[in-house]
């Protein structure tokens, strides 16, 4: 293993992210604060219980796995893709790495991002509704499985795109509508029986639904069918990852 | 022969069908410095970039140092340093900042001591704590310099490392590319500036689309070819050298109305006067003489459009 180098890549990913603070820890804390105002105490206040706790509480894992998810997608997303457009990245495709070390230092640093942004919104969950963490340990385990499943899909997409049209628009698209539809801010029990079958073939249903369970024992799918899910997006991810490593697809010609 | 990079039959065909390199063989010497010749689209940075890992071979063999570059691609790389055409830097990075980065990247731990040498042999020491994007294009393309040997390598690869550079930096790195050949690095430079070549090289090597036409060292290469030429332009033509002078190596040119004849520069050569005499009692005159002094330039040019008929107009 050359460790040097996972450290190099892994704090210069960091640092980007020290350079960016403001605008990266302030936007999904001051975004949290307003959807707990507004659906929290304003509208959630004429919301009857989900699942067995008040609708303010019963968002805050929704929240949470919605600015995961995104901000793992365009962390690693960006993380990779920047130094393709400014062609920097000889330096990383001529150095004495291996594919292994290149995801591990790119990924770990976007996941390290998002954790810690997920541990921030947590807190400023804590000040609006009352908190209840039943399962911490599986709490942990499908933050991190997510952080990282995640940030592998956007280190792919990062290679995968050559412009930053494409960049913005696979989030745009894709990430942010199937966080929504994937009952960040409802359980799926709410919605008539179609929809509800439908809505099974929406990924991140699983991952809301764990991540909800671990918080408050309640859950939209079985909690082993989403770890089970979760594991697998995270072996498909790995496949390509590698797959696209290995070929040197759109870093190599 | 200590070969430090070994090059055989090396092949790229890009994915728009473009036959980049055609089956290159070629052998670099431990210690040596190397000019990779050629015009623009040749195939020089597509060499280099195979050996360093940038661009996958469509087929042939790499070796540096003895490892395989794609097998042992952690050995070779490691004993690699590149610095590309193009000034790529990381704007928001302090000089400092990168310069470690590199370091960091090539698997060895920090040496402050040594990066501060290195920055203050390019002259960069008092702006290591510099953001990149305030450095003009001479002190990035320092920087690149830095990035490329923070990591002590054996060999460097300087792909047209003095296009657009002033003469101060151009003296500065002609300069440090001695050094470094004192201290026993192979380096291996692509330009199409021949002055640098014939300045710096031991060896040269010509390539046109793809295909190395020529391996030489300088010397040999500028006696072998950079000789004196003599052009005699006769007052009748010539069907054909005559028998009594065909130990001159003569060349019948312009359809018999010139006679072009090579020599050595240097040395007391006395073959010029008895040619001249042998010329008279064979009753060849001539109207007009002149003489050129062939610089790797020229060389360089015939090789070239020798095999590039479309160039010839442009002679």
């Amino acid at each position: 293993m050359n460790w040097h180098a996972v450290r190099a890549i892994y704090l210069f990913e960091m640092a980007r992210t020290r350079r960016t603070l403001l605008q990266s820890v302030l936007a999904p804390v001051i975004t949290t604060s307003l959807y707990f105002v507004v659906f929290g105490s304003a509208i959630g206040a004429r919301i009857p219980e989900v699942g067995g706790v008040s609708y303010g509480a019963f968002l805050v894992p929704g929240l949470i796995m919605l600015n995961l998810l995104t901000q793992s997608v365009s962390n690693a997303s960006f993380g990779i893709f920047f130094p393709k457009f400014s062609r920097t990245i000889y330096e990383l495709l001529s150095a004495p790495v291996s594919h292994f070390e290149i995801v591990l230092s790119y990924v770990g640093a976007a996941a390290t991002k998002s954790i810690l942004l997920s541990v921030i919104i947590l807190a400023t969950a804590a000040f609006f509704v009352p908190l209840r963490i039943e399962h911490p340990l599986w709490m942990i385990g499908f933050l991190l499985l997510t952080a990282v499943s995640f940030s592998l899909l956007g280190f792919i997409l990062g290679i995968w795109a050559d412009n930053f049209e494409k960049l913005q628009l696979v989030p745009l698209l894709i990430i942010t509508p199937l966080t929504f539809l994937g009952g960040s801010f409802y359980s799926i029990d709410m919605l008539p029986p179609v929809w509800r079958t439908l809505t099974l073939f929406n990924p991140v249903v699983y991952l809301v639904s764990g991540f909800r369970w671990s918080f408050y024992g309640h859950a939209d799918v079985a909690v082993g069918i989403s770890l089970g899910m979760s594991m697998l997006f995270l072996a498909v991810f790995v496949v390509v990852a590698t797959w696209m490593l290995r070929t040197g697809y759109r870093l190599k010609p | 022969m200590h070969s430090v990079i070994s090059i055989s039959g090396l092949s790229k065909t890009y994915a728009s069908g473009f036959d980049a390199l055609k089956g290159v063989d070629l052998d670099i010497r431990r210690g040596e410095i190397f000019a990779l010749l050629g015009p623009n689209g040749a195939g020089k940075t597509t060499l280099i970039s195979i050996v360093c890992g940038l661009v996958n071979p469509s087929a042939g063999r790499v070796t540096v140092g003895g490892c395989d570059i794609i097998r042992d691609y952690r050995a070779a790389r490691a004993m690699i340093g590149l610095v590309p055409q193009e000034l790529t830097t990381d704007a928001f990075e302090t000089v400092w900042n990168t310069v470690s980065f590199s370091r960091g990247l090539f698997g060895k731990p920090p040496n402050p001591a040594y990066l501060e040498r290195l920055l203050q042999d390019l002259s960069l020491w008092n702006k290591k704590d510099n953001k990149l994007l305030t450095l003009s294009g001479g002190m990035k393309r320092r920087v690149l310099i830095a990035k490329a040997l923070s990591h002590e390598p054996q060999i460097l690869f300087l792909d047209e490392p003095t296009a657009g550079v002033d003469v101060e930096l151009r003296r500065d790195m002609w300069q440090l590319v001695r050094r470094l050949r004192d201290n026993g690095v192979t380096v291996i430079l692509t330009t199409h500036y021949i002055e640098e070549a014939e300045e710096m090289a031991d060896r040269i090597g010509v390539i046109t689309r793809g295909e190395l036409i020529l391996v030489e060292d300088k010397a040999t290469l500028m006696r072998k070819l950079g000789g004196k030429q003599l052009t005699l332009q006769l007052a009748a033509p010539l069907a054909q050298i005559p028998a009594a002078l065909s130990n001159y190596g003569l060349v019948l040119a312009k359809g018999g109305r010139e006679l072009v004849y090579h020599y050595e520069a240097e040395g007391e050569d006395s073959a010029l006067v008895d040619l001249l005499q042998e010329l008279a009692a064979a009753g060849i005159a001539f109207a007009d003489l002149h003489t050129t002094q062939r610089s790797l330039e020229d060389i360089f040019v015939s090789l070239v459009s020798e095999r590039e008929p479309g160039r010839e107009g442009a002679r």
